[in-house]
């Protein structure tokens, strides 16, 4: 589904990537754990297109299509999703209204016709019900005055709306309690496909116990220093990050 | 040298302007040809045109168009039906206007009024220094005397279309109107311009809404770029009335709109409402005062603009709160989206309280876009373009939500999307 070879992005001349491979076949997912400051948040922001971040070197190729040339649009309408980490109030656009605008958007892209406002209605009921989010909040601004929890509900919830073919779900679990975090894994879980993959950036291990990751990723200093299966998350909490960064330094 | 040149350009600009034939009071018309006698248009150093400037408009000499244009009026109107006034370079244009006989409703130009009742005009005025208003007197093309009886609750559209269709003329309009006691009634003014250039239209609406009276004027400004709109609005209100007004400016190259409301009654609600949105070489300049002279009274006010390329706003808007009127709340806001680097807003609210029980608030903010909000939604497949347009319009929408009226709406509603691609 996607494959990243050597790439290297800076922010203001700051080289964060520094030559990071990862390949995410279709129908699996993949979790990529790490450090502060690993290059967690500017992986995901530099597969989004964010402006920000200069690519310097690599290339990623995403389901055929050299992503780096697409704008942020286009990444989305050939099948990228990111759920923000911090996902963005705004007040006086309703959720539904902006919603319609980028399915309509994303099927013109892709040689479709506009969706009907009753198939889109009852597109928006079914794909709530999934996050258990209130049919109210998805027609109020975008996330303007919702909790944390309904926040990234939202991001999940809009996710299942756009159905991607890769979705990367940035630190979605930070701040939730148990119940949020089951709620949005169970709508994730039931996005799993054979057709599309999942990128799952964290911090705690405890995600992963809802979203279970065919691969684990450690993140270290730009790079992936270490790949293995899900064990290898736990393997993490318990030791902690100091044992990879050890290991790396005695290289 | 500039000073040489402003010192003669009023005589310049008047030239080929004719005293009026109305039969308006004769010491009315004298006062304002004596204000005008020796001056000159204000400079930026005038405190209430600091951010306006005439020049462009000061080296004109219009005259007073008698042209017609060949065009159907419906394209124009808000309304489809009712009755619709239309004032073509400030003459009424008879064949495209249409009077409705409405219970409780007279429309009258002041040609067929008599003296008692154009006693009334100009008594709300002030020419003092109002060169606008005392040119409008002096060079007065055109009256329109709108009575809404007392208790009559007009339903029937009421609309005024001005257009402007001729090169370098000069539009000179009166309408009066008085709001009987406990009516309620709405006007709709839509300035427009077809083919005109260097032209401008000076308009001046007195309006009287009686006690327990609601009035709502709702006014469309979309004359192309090249013409000048100097819009002035004096309204006096008696006890336990509403005024409302939306003022929705979406073309122009000068718009002022000088609105003063002098609330002289106490449990009275005042409403002002203005969207900008400015782009070209376009300037639009809203200067507001709402004097609150009796207690236990409200306004709002709320004036946002989205100004693009090398477009100019500026917004004024004064509150006095007198010694006498307590127990007032006054709010007063003012929003600015500058959309690129070149485009500017002076923004500069003033209150003015002399009264010591009571709740005022004003405030003013201009930025940007939120690039955040915008990488968002292009995050979720809108296009750039889109992302901006759904931004812009829920500003903008906060103001354009205030008006209620589906006829004003959906024309609002259909030049924005003409004019910005907008659909809302």
């Amino acid at each position: 589904m996607i494959t990243i070879k050597n790439l290297h992005a800076s922010i203001d001349g700051k080289e964060i990537l520094k030559g990071l491979n990862l390949e995410v076949p279709a129908g699996q997912v993949h979790a990529i754990m790490g450090p502060n400051g690993a290059g967690k948040s500017t992986l995901a922001s530099v597969l989004a297109g964010r402006e920000d971040y200069e690519v310097t070197e690599g290339s990623v190729d995403f389901d055929g299509t050299d992503l780096l040339e697409l704008s942020t649009e286009d990444r989305a309408r050939e099948g990228m999703f990111l759920a923000f980490q911090y996902p963005v109030e705004i007040p006086g656009v309703s959720n539904v209204n902006f919603l319609r605008t980028a399915l309509n958007e994303i099927r013109e892209y892709r040689g479709q016709e506009a969706i009907s406002a009753k198939d889109f209605m009852s597109m928006v009921r079914e794909k709530s019900a999934l996050v258990e989010l209130d049919a109210k909040l998805a027609s109020r601004s975008v996330n303007e005055g919702f909790s944390g929890g309904e926040k990234k509900r939202n991001e999940i919830f809009q996710m299942a709306m756009l159905e991607p073919k890769l979705a990367i779900l940035d630190e979605t679990d930070s701040g939730l309690d148990i119940d949020a975090l089951r709620i949005v894994a169970n709508g994730v879980n039931k996005l799993r496909s054979e057709k599309n993959a999942t990128i799952v950036i964290t911090h705690y291990q405890r995600l992963l116990d809802y979203i279970v990751p065919d691969v684990v990723h450690v993140l270290y200093n730009g790079r992936i220093v270490k790949s293995g299966p899900k064990e290898l998350a736990l393997e993490l909490e318990e030791k902690g990050y100091d044992w990879i960064k050890a290991e790396q330094e005695a290289h | 040298m500039s000073e040489i040149h402003t010192e003669s350009t009023l005589s310049s600009f008047t030239k080929h302007l004719r005293q009026t034939e109305i039969s308006l009071p004769v010491a009315l018309i004298e006062k304002s040809l004596n204000d005008l006698n020796g001056q000159s248009f204000p400079t930026r150093r005038n405190e209430a045109w600091k951010y306006t400037r005439l020049a462009k408009l000061s080296k004109l000499s219009p005259t007073a168009s008698r042209h017609r244009a060949s065009v159907s009026f419906n394209a124009y109107a808000v309304h489809s039906t009712g009755n619709r006034i239309v004032l073509e370079n400030g003459e009424i244009n008879l064949d495209a206007t249409r009077f409705e006989t409405t219970t409780g409703l007279t429309i009258k130009r002041f040609s067929e009024c008599n003296t008692e009742e154009l006693q009334q005009v100009g008594n709300l005025l002030p020419l003092e220094n109002e060169l606008f208003n005392s040119m409008n007197t002096a060079y007065l093309q055109e009256g329109i005397l709108i009575q809404v009886a007392d208790k009559a609750q007009i339903e029937v559209p009421l609309e005024l279309i001005h257009l402007l269709s001729a090169q370098e003329s000069a539009a000179n309009i009166r309408v009066f109107i008085h709001v009987g006691k406990f009516a309620k009634a709405s006007l709709t003014i839509g300035a427009w311009a077809l083919g005109a250039n260097q032209s401008i239209l000076n308009a001046v609406t007195e309006i009287h809404v009686s006690e327990g009276a609601h009035f709502t004027l709702q006014k469309i400004q979309a004359e192309e770029e090249g013409n000048f709109q100097i819009c002035t609005e004096e309204v006096l209100q008696e006890k336990d009335s509403t005024f409302t007004m939306h003022t929705i400016t979406l073309n122009g190259s000068l718009v002022r709109n000088n609105v003063r409301v002098r609330v002289n009654g106490a449990n009275c609600e005042t409403n002002l409402y203005g969207a900008y949105l400015l782009k070209g070489a376009q300037h639009t300049d809203n200067h507001t005062v709402i004097d609150h002279m009796m207690p236990h009274c409200l306004s709002n006010e709320l004036y946002k603009g989205v100004i693009d390329d090398q477009a100019t706003a500026v917004f004024n808007g004064k509150v006095f709160v007198r010694k006498d009127a307590q127990k007032i709340n006054a709010f007063q806001s003012n929003g600015n989206v500058l959309m690129s680097d070149t485009a500017s807003v002076n923004s500069k609210p003033e209150l003015e309280i002399y009264a010591d029980d009571v709740k005022c608030s004003h405030g003013s903010t201009t930025g940007q876009l939120d690039e955040e909000a915008v990488f968002y939604l292009q995050s979720r497949g809108v296009s750039e373009r889109s992302a901006r347009n759904l931004l812009v319009e829920a500003f903008i929408g906060e103001v354009l939500d205030k008006n209620d009226n589906q006829d004003f709406i959906a024309k609002t509603n259909a030049i924005l999307y003409e004019r910005f691609g907008w659909e809302r």
